[in-house]
C-alpha cells in the first residue's frame, strides 16, 4: 500500500511525515497530480486559510485530481482544513470548495467566553465502530486547532462528534472519504493509531 | 469537554537544558529530546522550548534540537527566544514546531506578530509577555522585557489586546513577580487578561505544586498552566499532576492508550 501525501504549499507537512514514519507507512509527498492519482490512497492534509488554500488547489489541477481520486473509489483521509474543503463551501472567505461532500464550513459563535480558534485537546465522542477509530475510545481526546467547523447536510456524513460551545462534527465520511478536522499527527498514541487504522481499512 | 493543557516548558541553552530560578543561575539539567520523549510519555499536551541564548550560531543548534525532537513526538510544541524574524520564524516551523512564541522582539517590533499571522496563520503565533506588579500601571501590571531586566511602558493589560487585534492566536503570560518562588501562579493578572482577551492564555510562573495549577484553572481561568521544575526535579510526574487535577474536577486529558 503506497500513501500519496498532497503538497499544497498550504502548510508544514513535517509533522504529517514524521507520524506516518512512526507508524510504518509507505508514502510519498507530491504536488503533481498524476503521481499522486497513481497512489493506493491518499492523505489530505491542510493548514491554513480554506479559500487559499482552494485557489492553489484550483490552480495547480489538484483539485481535479483530488475529485478522480475519490471519483475511482480509493479511500481518501483529509486532515484538519482538509476536512472542510471536502465540502461545499466555507464561510471561511467564501471559499467555494471541493462539492465532495455536501455541506459548508461555519465559522464558531461569537459569544463571550468562547476562545476562537477552538485550540487545544477535546474530545471525539460517537465514534463507536468505525474503522477509522479501531482500538480507540469513544471519548478520547484530539488536539485541534481551527476557527471554522465541518457541518455536512446530511447526518450520515457526520463523523463523531465534540463539544466547543456548540456540538460540531469531529470529521465528515462519505463512500471511500473520511475526514478529521482534528490534527492525529499530533494527538499522541491516539493520533498515530488512527492514522494506522486508515492504512487498514477496507477498501 | 476542551481540556485544561499541562504545558511543560524547557529552557536550553547550547542544546541542553536549564531551568533557572528567577532567570539567574541557569545550571543544565539534560538532554532537551530525551526530556521531551518522558515528559510525551507522562501525558503531557504540550511543550514549549525556549532557547535562552540564542546568540546566531546557538541558533542552528536549537534548529537540530527542535527537528529531533519533531521526529520522536507526536504533540504540538513551541519554540521561543531570540525570534525576531519571519524567516527565523520558517525555519523553527519547518524544523516541525507547531508554534513560535515572540516577546522581546514584538514589543520592540509589533509587526513581527502580524507578519507571522499573515504568513503562517495565526494559530502559529503565540506572543510571551513578563509582567511586573506595578501600581503605577492602569492594570497595576507592567510589561517588562529581556527575562525581567529591562522595563517598558507597556501596560499588560493594553499590549495583551493589542497583541491579540494583531493576530497572536495565544498567550503566554509569566509573573517574574511569581516566577521561580514555586509558591503558586499570579491570579489576578492571569484572571484579569483571560477574561480580556478571545484567545486562549496559558499561565506561567511560580508553579510549585499540583495544587497551584488547579488555582490558576479555577480561579485565574487559565486554558494552559506552563509547569517546569516541579517536573524537571523530580518531584512530580506530568500524570500525578493530571491525576489530581482530575480528581478536583478539572477537566484534563487522562486517556487510556489505545488497544
Amino acid at each position: 500500500m503506497r500513501l500519496g501525501v498532497v503538497n499544497y504549499e498550504a502548510g508544514n507537512l513535517r509533522s504529517v511525515e514524521t507520524a506516518l514514519k512512526a507508524v510504518g507507512a509507505e508514502f510519498f509527498v507530491s504536488d503533481k497530480p498524476e503521481e499522486l492519482l497513481g497512489s493506493d490512497r491518499l492523505v489530505f492534509p491542510g493548514v491554513g486559510d480554506a479559500k487559499a488554500a482552494m485557489d492553489v488547489l484550483e490552480r495547480s489541477g489538484l483539485a481535479d485530481a483530488v475529485r478522480s481520486f475519490f471519483e475511482s473509489g480509493r479511500r481518501i483521509l483529509g486532515i484538519c482544513v482538509g476536512s472542510q474543503i471536502v465540502l461545499d463551501a466555507s464561510e471561511e472567505n467564501d471559499a467555494r470548495c471541493l462539492g465532495l461532500v455536501p455541506g459548508t464550513a461555519l465559522r464558531f459563535p461569537a459569544r463571550k467566553g468562547l476562545k476562537v480558534p477552538h485550540m487545544g485537546w477535546n474530545q471525539v465522542e460517537d465514534v463507536e465502530g468505525h474503522p477509522l477509530f479501531d482500538g480507540i475510545d469513544s471519548g478520547t481526546s484530539f488536539y485541534f486547532v481551527h476557527s471554522y467547523y465541518p457541518d455536512p447536510d446530511y447526518e450520515e456524513h457526520r463523523l463523531g462528534a465534540t463539544e466547543y460551545g456548540i456540538r460540531f462534527a469531529a470529521g465528515v465520511c462519505r463512500e471511500n472519504l473520511t475526514a478529521v478536522q482534528f490534527h492525529p499527527e499530533k494527538s499522541g498514541q491516539a493520533g498515530l493509531r488512527l492514522l494506522s487504522n486508515f492504512m487498514s481499512m477496507a477498501d | 469537554m476542551l481540556q485544561k493543557r499541562v504545558i511543560v516548558c524547557l529552557d536550553v541553552r547550547d542544546g541542553k537544558t536549564t531551568k533557572g530560578i528567577k532567570f539567574k543561575g541557569n545550571v543544565d539539567i539534560g538532554d532537551p529530546v530525551e526530556m521531551a520523549r518522558t515528559y510525551y510519555e507522562q501525558g503531557v499536551d504540550e511543550l514549549v522550548f525556549y532557547d535562552i541564548t540564542a546568540s546566531a550560531e546557538r541558533r542552528k543548534i536549537m534548529i537540530e534540537v527542535v527537528a529531533r525532537v519533531a521526529e520522536q513526538i507526536y504533540i504540538p510544541f513551541a519554540v521561543g527566544g531570540g525570534i525576531s524574524s519571519p524567516q527565523h520564524m520558517r525555519e523553527v516551523l519547518l524544523a516541525g514546531a507547531e508554534k513560535v512564541s515572540v516577546n522581546s522582539s514584538a514589543v520592540r517590533n509589533p509587526d513581527i506578530i502580524s507578519e507571522g499571522a499573515a504568513l503562517y496563520g495565526r494559530q502559529f503565533v503565540v506572543l510571551g509577555m513578563d509582567v511586573l506588579r506595578d501600581a503605577a500601571m492602569a492594570s497595576g501590571y507592567r510589561v517588562v522585557v529581556d527575562g525581567g531586566r529591562t522595563h517598558t511602558e507597556l501596560d499588560a493589560l493594553s499590549w495583551a489586546l493589542e497583541a491579540e487585534r494583531l493576530g497572536a492566536g495565544e498567550i503566554v503570560l509569566n509573573s517574574i513577580d511569581a516566577d521561580g518562588t514555586r509558591d503558586g501562579y499570579e491570579l489576578t493578572v492571569t484572571r484579569m487578561i483571560s477574561e480580556a482577551v478571545n484567545i486562549p492564555v496559558v499561565a506561567s510562573g511560580g508553579a510549585g505544586r499540583p495544587e497551584h495549577l488547579a488555582e490558576v484553572f479555577e480561579e485565574g481561568k487559565a486554558d494552559a498552566a506552563l509547569i517546569a521544575s516541579m517536573v524537571h526535579y523530580g518531584d512530580y510526574t506530568v500524570e500525578e499532576i493530571k491525576r489530581f487535577l482530575d480528581s478536583r474536577g478539572v477537566p484534563v486529558r487522562l486517556d487510556p492508550l489505545p488497544h
